[in-house]
């Protein structure tokens, strides 16, 4: 990793003379001119017209008409919006800290000069890579309440096993349960995070005589802070976005119990042509994100911790 | 209770290994679930309880799985949707990164703001103006709109990695060229570019493997049966048979489907773990 800290060099001969030339100036707005072309069509042309279409009524074949705040009027006033919107806060809910705390804990594992390590944090890392879609399909098989291999498992131990995904109760939690498949993200940055402690602080600690349990918390875990930072920023962000699991391993249900937020975007939109009103979700959505994200970079000064001089 | 330092060092190492073992297991119990499945006769799978090891085995599975919706063509798909990100992203991100870290301009450091902030905007905001304006280009059911974006740098986070690593690159070189006549273009196609190898397989692997898994954009621009990627095929196919005991057809599609991105993992790790790694640190 250290390859990619950019170090500090002599500015070279052409770049130190005196005035940016013109010439320079010209071929750097020729080479970043894809970026700009793209930014314009891709991404700023689409965010400013989905803030208009969410005013207006629109359903993809006639011309969109100006209704005001009727969209954003019109979901306050549906249950299934506020249903959809407990469903993917609650998720986050229990996914996230899950995926910390249990990321966490196998990369502090991980992180012993013991043999087989890399080994198995190759396995670990694996069901990250594997594609939304395939995982539900697998997962699908693996929640069935008859043959599937949890409750097979579970019956081993004497447990009669709920019908997981087919029951409204334990629909979300089994797709909690699934999230933690792939915790090996969360364990590759904090592993990379425990790496770049330096090992002086540990040694004084020892010679100080400080257990263990001191250790991590007056060591590790205010160290690995802008670590834990990261993970909860892009979790948050992740989670809230949820929408494959929903779609094609319960389709939103049992009873709604899994309809998830982009999901019922999704429906708005594509299945019902409510492109009005789908794009009025997706900003009020993106605004929480906003906010969300916001509120914990305010906080961070609290609780993250930098050392003097990288942040 | 008193124990030596050594004893205690031992028991410590014991534990761990007990924890990370019982933990890889619960990692791999679902893809050998997946694989047994796959493997099995239609009247072995809805068994209690359940068998891990399949007798027979019936290795027809896997042929027999493609041939139920027409796989091959969305093999097709998927591997140029993929190619085509790779080939897109690589150039234009290179070529815009290496205009923020070598390039001076006015203006160059609020443009450079402004790529970063596009990271954090989310796919679903865009995603109903794109359904328009693809329309409008008459793109909707082609593939079009999942690679075009590539071609115009469209991806922050590759810009950002690739600007990094080149401001590590020495500019000697680039100054020895320089002097001996070699122009903008050339100092980044044949300097930059062949220096910065480790980066750009970086970015080529993560582009796979996510343009490999990718649903919900080819969810929406795609319509047509012909032109599904396999995300979407498979997710197809898997509502098509909800009723059909199928279930040891669609493991063995879906267990095809992850192979050629868990072979590429098992090859390019370091570039994996590198990648992660260097978001959580810099992002």
């Amino acid at each position: 990793m250290t390859t990619l800290v950019p170090p500090t060099q002599p500015r070279s001969v052409f770049a130190s003379r005196n005035s940016i030339s013109q010439r320079e100036t010209r071929e750097f707005y020729l080479f970043v001119s894809p970026w700009i072309i793209g930014f314009l069509v891709f991404m700023l042309g689409p965010i400013v017209a989905s803030l208009y279409l969410g005013f207006t009524d629109y359903d993809a074949f006639s011309s969109p008409k100006w209704v005001g705040i009727d969209n954003f009027a019109r979901l306050f006033q549906d249950p299934l919006f506020w249903k959809s919107l407990r469903v993917s806060a609650l998720y986050s809910l229990m996914s996230v800290p899950l995926l910390l705390v249990v990321g966490l804990f196998i990369a502090i594992l991980l992180n012993q000069a013991l043999r087989g390590m890399s080994f198995l944090r190759t396995v670990y890392y694996m069901p990250a890579v594997i594609s939304g879609v395939a995982a539900s399909m697998l997962w699908i098989w693996i929640f069935h309440p008859d043959f599937g291999i949890l409750n097979a498992g579970l019956a081993l131990i004497g447990i009669r096993g709920p019908a997981w995904l087919w029951d409204q109760t334990w629909a979300l939690p089994s797709i909690v349960l699934m999230s933690l498949w792939g915790v090996g993200s969360s364990m590759l940055i904090n592993l990379g995070g425990l790496q770049s402690i330096p090992t002086a602080l540990y040694e004084a600690a020892e010679i100080d005589g400080a257990p263990a349990w001191r250790r991590f918390f007056s060591i590790t875990l205010p160290m690995l802070t802008p670590v834990i930072f990261y993970n909860l920023v892009t979790g948050i962000i992740g989670a809230l976005q949820i929408f494959t699991q929903g779609y094609i391993m319960t389709q939103g249900g049992p009873n709604n119990a899994t309809l998830f937020y982009v999901l019922y975007l999704y429906r708005n939109g594509f299945e019902w042509f409510r492109l009005g009103l789908a794009s009025a979700m997706a900003w009020l959505l993106f605004l929480i994100l906003i906010l969300l994200t916001a509120f914990i970079f305010k906080s961070s000064p609290m609780w993250v911790y930098y050392e003097a001089g990288d942040a | 209770m008193v124990l030596t330092q050594s004893a205690r060092r031992r028991f410590q190492t014991a534990l761990s290994y007990v924890l990370l073992l019982s933990g890889a297991a619960l990692i791999m119990i679902p893809l050998v679930w997946m694989v047994s499945t796959s493997l099995k006769e239609p009247s072995a799978v809805y068994t209690f309880p359940p068998k891990i090891v399949p007798d027979p085995v019936r290795w027809s599975n896997f042929p027999e799985s493609l041939t139920i919706a027409p796989f091959g063509r969305f093999y097709v798909n998927t591997t140029i949707v993929t190619l085509a990100n790779i080939v897109g992203h690589l150039l234009s991100c290179s070529l815009v990164a290496f205009a923020f870290a070598r390039l001076r301009a006015p203006g160059k450091n609020l443009l450079f703001m402004l790529v970063l902030s596009t990271v954090m905007i989310p796919f679903y905001v865009r995603m109903i103006p794109l359904f328009i304006l693809y329309r409008t280009f008459g793109w909707l059911d082609t593939l079009l709109p999942l690679i075009v974006p590539a071609f115009f740098a469209g991806n922050a986070f590759y810009i950002f990695l690739l600007r990094q690593f080149f401001l590590t690159i020495n500019r000697e070189l680039e100054d020895a060229a320089r002097i001996d006549g070699c122009s903008t273009f050339g100092v980044y196609w044949r300097i930059i570019l062949p220096l910065s190898q480790p980066a750009l397989a970086m970015i080529a692997v993560f582009d796979f493997v996510f343009n490999w898994n990718d649903f919900l954009g080819p969810l929406i621009f795609l319509n047509s049966v012909r032109n599904r990627t396999v995300a979407v095929g498979l997710a197809y196919f898997q509502g098509s048979l909800e009723t059909a005991p199928m279930m040891h057809l669609l493991m063995a599609a879906a267990l095809i489907s992850i192979i050629p991105v868990l072979v590429l993992f098992f090859f390019t790790q370091r570039y994996f773990i590198q990648g992660i790694v260097f978001t959580g640190m810099k992002g």
